[in-house]
C-alpha cells in the first residue's frame, strides 16, 4: 500500500542528512533541506558544490550513500518507481532521441509512463510549448531553445506535481529564458512544486520563493527570497559564498 | 595491530609449506618413467590452475556480497582476487606449455582444462582493463561485481562445451597421463596446500595495502574539509 | 501486463529510430559480406574444401556484425543522456533489459536473414533447413542476452565500444563452439541425434544467461 502523504505531510521534498561519496571523493556531506508544496525553491552554489548530484539524488537518478530522501512523502530508495511517477526532471542534456521526431519521442515516453490517453495529451503539450508545426521533424534539426521546450513537454507528460530542473537556463538567450520563466509561473499557479539549480541569479530572483546555497557539499545558507531583487540576491550569495576564506 | 600477528603466522606457515613442497618435488618424489624430469612441472602446473579457479570463485562470492551490502571492502577483496587469479592462471598456462613441448612436441594442446583457463584469462584481463577505464569508483565496483559473477558462472559451461568439442578429436593429455603413485599424490597434495596458502597470503597482503591506501585518502579528505 | 508494454515501447522506439536513420542494418550487411569475402580469399589458397571452414566463417560474420548492432543500440542511449530518460521512467529495470534484449535479437536476426542467402551463394550450400534456422536463432539469442548486459557497461567507458568484443567473446565461447559445430553438422547432412547435444547446450546457455543478465542489468543501470 502506497502511503498517502499529502494530507499530513507539508513537505514536497525532504532530505535528511544526505551523504554521497564516489569512493574516496565526498560530493555531499550531511545535507538537509525541506521544500513545502507549491513552493518554488532554487539551489545556488559554485561549480563543484554538489548541486547536480543533489538534484539527481532527489530525482532517484543517484543513490545516496547515507541519509534519507522523501519526495511527496515517499522514500526514494523504497518507492523509486512511485516517486518517478510524481516528478518531472530536466537537465542540460535534453534526454531526447535525436533521430526521432518530437511526436515519436513523446509517444515513447507516454507509453513508458503508462499514460492512458497518449495522443491527445501529446498534442495538448506540443501546442502548449508551441512546437506543433515542427512535430514531425527529427529532434536534432530543432534549435536549442526548441529542444528545451520539448524537454519540458516531456517532463510534463505524466502531469507530475513536483518538478526538478537542473540548470534549465543554461544555453538560453534572453527571449527563450523569458518564455521559460513565464512557463514556470504558470506551472506554479497550477499547483506544482518547483526546485531548480542555476547559476543565473537574475532569473532565480524572478522565479524563486526560497533559496538554498550549497558549498563544498553542504547547505550553508537557506532563506526566503520572495520579492527580492536580483541585486539583493546577489548580495546574499556573495556574502555567503564569495567571501569565504 | 593484532591482526598482523595472524598475518605473520600465515606467512610463516606458507614458508614452511613451501620448503616442504620444494623438498618433495625436487628430492623426494621419483622421476616419472615416460616423461622424465620435465614431469615435475606438473606439481606447479596443477596447483596454479587450482588457485586461479579458487581466486575467481572468491571474486564471484565477493561480487555478490558487494552488490548485496555495498561495502567497499568486498570490492577490494574481489578486485585483488581477480588480479591474483590472473597471475596464477598465467603460470598455469606457461607451465602447461613448457610441459607440453618436450612431452608431446607441441607448444599448445587444446586440452579442455587448459583451454578453459585461456578463455578465462582473456576475460578477466579484459575485465581489469575495463575497470581501469572507469573513473567513478562506485560504478567501477558495481561493474566489476557483475562481471565477476557472469565470468564465474560461465566456467563450468565453457569447460563442458570444450570437453564435448574435444571428444571428436582425441584429448592429448589429462593431468593423469601417467600413473599416480602414492608418493606423487603426497607431493601433489602438499603443493596444492602450499599454493592455496600462498594465495591467501597474497590476498591478505594486497587487501591490507588497499585498506591502508583508503585510510590515507579518508584522512586527507577529512583534513581538507575541516579547513 | 506493464512489462510487456515497456518491452514493446522500447522495441518500437529502436525500430522507428532505425527506420529514420537506416544506418545500422546497411552497415551490418556490408560488414558481414566483407567478412565472408575476405575469409574466402584468406583460406582458399590453403584449404581444399572451402565448405569445411564455412560454418566458422558464417558465425564470425554473425558475431562481428552482431557486435556492431549491440554497440549502436546503446550509443543511441548515450547521446543527449537518454539513458537518464529511461531511468526516470517508472518501469521495472528488468523490463528495460528485456526491451533492449528483444530489440537487439530482432536486429541481429534481421541482418542474419539477409546474410544467409549471401552465404549460400558464396559457399555453395543450401540454407533452407529449419534446424539450421533454429540454431541461428538460439545462437543469436545467447549472444544478444549477454551482449545487451555488457554493451550497457562498455559503451560508457573510455575505450568506448572497443571493450565489448574483449569481454563478450570469451563469455560466448560456448555459443560459438556449439553453433559452429551444429551448423557444420547440419550442412553435412548429419542426423538430428548428433546435433541435439549442441542444441541442448545452446538452450541451457540461453536460459542461464538471459536470467543472469536480466537480474544484473539493474545494477549496471543504477548510479
Amino acid at each position: 500500500m502506497i502511503p498517502t502523504a499529502h494530507e499530513r505531510n507539508p513537505w514536497a521534498i525532504e532530505a535528511k542528512g544526505v551523504f554521497k561519496s564516489f569512493g574516496p571523493v565526498v560530493a555531499l556531506r550531511d545535507v538537509s533541506l525541506r521544500v513545502p508544496y507549491l513552493q518554488s525553491a532554487t539551489l545556488l552554489g559554485p561549480n563543484g558544490a554538489g548541486k547536480s548530484t543533489l538534484i539527481r539524488i532527489l530525482s532517484t537518478l543517484i543513490r545516496p550513500s547515507g541519509g534519507q530522501v522523501l519526495v511527496d512523502g515517499l522514500d526514494v530508495q523504497t518507492w523509486g518507481n512511485e516517486v518517478r511517477r510524481r516528478i518531472g526532471f530536466t537537465a542540460h542534456q535534453t534526454l531526447l532521441y535525436g533521430d526521432l521526431s518530437a511526436l515519436q519521442n513523446l509517444r515513447f515516453y507516454g507509453r513508458m509512463y503508462g499514460l492512458a490517453d497518449v495522443e491527445s495529451r501529446i498534442h495538448e503539450l506540443l501546442a502548449r510549448v508551441e512546437l506543433a508545426e515542427r512535430q514531425d521533424d527529427p529532434v536534432r534539426t530543432l534549435s536549442r531553445g526548441m529542444q528545451q521546450r520539448l524537454a519540458i513537454a516531456r517532463c510534463l507528460l505524466h502531469d507530475p506535481r513536483i518538478l526538478l530542473l537542473d540548470e534549465p537556463y543554461t544555453g538560453l538567450d534572453q527571449r527563450a529564458a523569458r518564455i521559460l520563466t513565464n512557463l514556470m509561473h504558470e506551472l506554479l499557479a497550477e499547483g506544482r512544486t518547483l526546485l531548480m539549480t542555476t547559476h543565473d541569479l537574475q532569473w532565480a530572483a524572478e522565479v524563486s520563493q526560497q533559496v538554498l546555497i550549497l558549498f563544498g557539499g553542504r547547505v550553508i545558507h537557506e532563506a526566503p527570497v520572495a520579492g527580492l531583487s536580483a541585486q539583493d540576491l546577489r548580495a546574499i550569495y556573495q556574502q555567503h559564498v564569495e567571501k569565504r576564506p | 595491530m593484532r591482526r598482523d600477528k595472524y598475518l605473520l603466522a600465515l606467512i610463516g606457515l606458507t614458508a614452511v609449506s613451501m620448503i616442504a613442497s620444494l623438498y618433495l618435488v625436487f628430492v623426494y618424489v621419483p622421476t616419472e618413467r615416460t616423461m622424465g624430469l620435465v614431469q615435475r612441472i606438473f606439481y606447479f602446473h596443477v596447483p596454479s590452475a587450482w588457485v586461479g579457479f579458487l581466486a575467481f570463485l572468491v571474486a564471484f562470492v565477493a561480487g555478490i556480497a558487494y552488490l548485496a551490502r555495498r561495502d567497499w571492502r568486498w570490492d577490494v577483496a574481489e578486485a585483488t582476487s581477480v588480479e591474483i587469479g590472473i597471475a596464477f592462471s598465467t603460470i598455469a598456462l606457461v607451465t602447461g606449455s613448457l610441459w607440453a613441448r618436450p612431452t608431446w612436441n607441441t607448444w599448445w594442446t587444446w586440452d579442455p582444462r587448459l583451454t578453459t583457463t585461456l578463455v578465462l584469462w582473456l576475460y578477466y584481463v579484459s575485465m581489469l582493463l575495463l575497470r581501469q577505464m572507469i573513473e567513478n569508483k562506485e560504478r567501477q565496483a558495481r561493474f566489476s561485481a557483475v562481471l565477476s559473477i557472469v565470468g564465474f558462472v560461465n566456467v563450468p559451461i565453457v569447460f563442458l562445451t570444450i570437453r564435448l568439442w574435444r571428444t571428436i578429436h582425441p584429448v592429448l593429455f589429462t593431468s593423469e597421463g601417467f600413473a599416480l603413485e602414492s608418493s606423487m599424490l603426497l607431493t601433489l597434495l602438499v603443493s596444492l596446500l602450499t599454493f592455496t596458502l600462498l594465495y591467501f597470503c597474497l590476498l591478505w597482503l594486497r587487501v591490507r595495502q588497499e585498506y591502508l591506501r583508503a585510510e590515507i585518502d579518508r584522512m586527507k579528505d577529512q583534513l581538507l574539509s575541516a579547513s | 501486463m506493464s512489462t510487456w508494454r515497456t518491452v514493446i515501447a522500447i522495441v518500437a522506439k529502436d525500430v522507428a529510430s532505425e527506420l529514420r536513420s537506416k544506418e545500422t542494418l546497411s552497415t551490418l550487411l556490408i560488414f558481414a559480406l566483407l567478412i565472408m569475402v575476405v575469409f574466402n580469399f584468406a583460406f582458399e589458397l590453403r584449404v581444399e574444401n572451402v565448405r569445411q571452414i564455412a560454418p566458422g566463417v558464417l558465425w564470425v560474420a554473425f558475431t562481428f556484425s552482431g557486435i556492431l548492432s549491440l554497440n549502436r543500440s546503446f550509443v543511441v542511449e548515450r547521446e543527449e543522456g537518454c539513458i537518464e530518460g529511461l531511468r526516470l521512467t517508472p518501469v521495472d529495470r528488468g523490463a528495460i533489459y528485456l526491451g533492449k534484449f528483444v530489440g537487439n535479437t530482432l536486429f541481429m536476426l534481421a541482418a542474419e536473414v539477409c546474410i544467409l542467402p549471401l552465404f549460400a551463394v558464396l559457399f555453395d550450400v543450401s540454407v533452407l533447413n529449419p534446424t539450421l534456422w533454429l540454431i541461428v536463432v538460439l545462437g543469436t539469442v545467447g549472444f544478444a542476452a549477454v551482449g545487451t548486459l555488457f554493451a550497457a557497461m562498455t559503451v560508457n567507458t573510455r575505450a568506448r565500444e572497443a571493450m565489448l568484443p574483449l569481454l563478450l567473446f570469451p563469455i560466448t565461447v560456448p555459443v560459438l563452439i556449439a553453433a559452429t559445430k551444429a551448423t557444420g553438422q547440419i550442412l553435412d547432412g548429419q542426423p538430428f541425434a548428433e546435433i541435439s547435444a549442441w542444441l541442448r547446450l545452446l538452450v541451457a546457455f540461453d536460459a542461464i544467461f538471459t536470467v543472469i543478465a536480466w537480474l544484473g542489468f539493474e545494477y549496471v543501470l543504477e548510479e
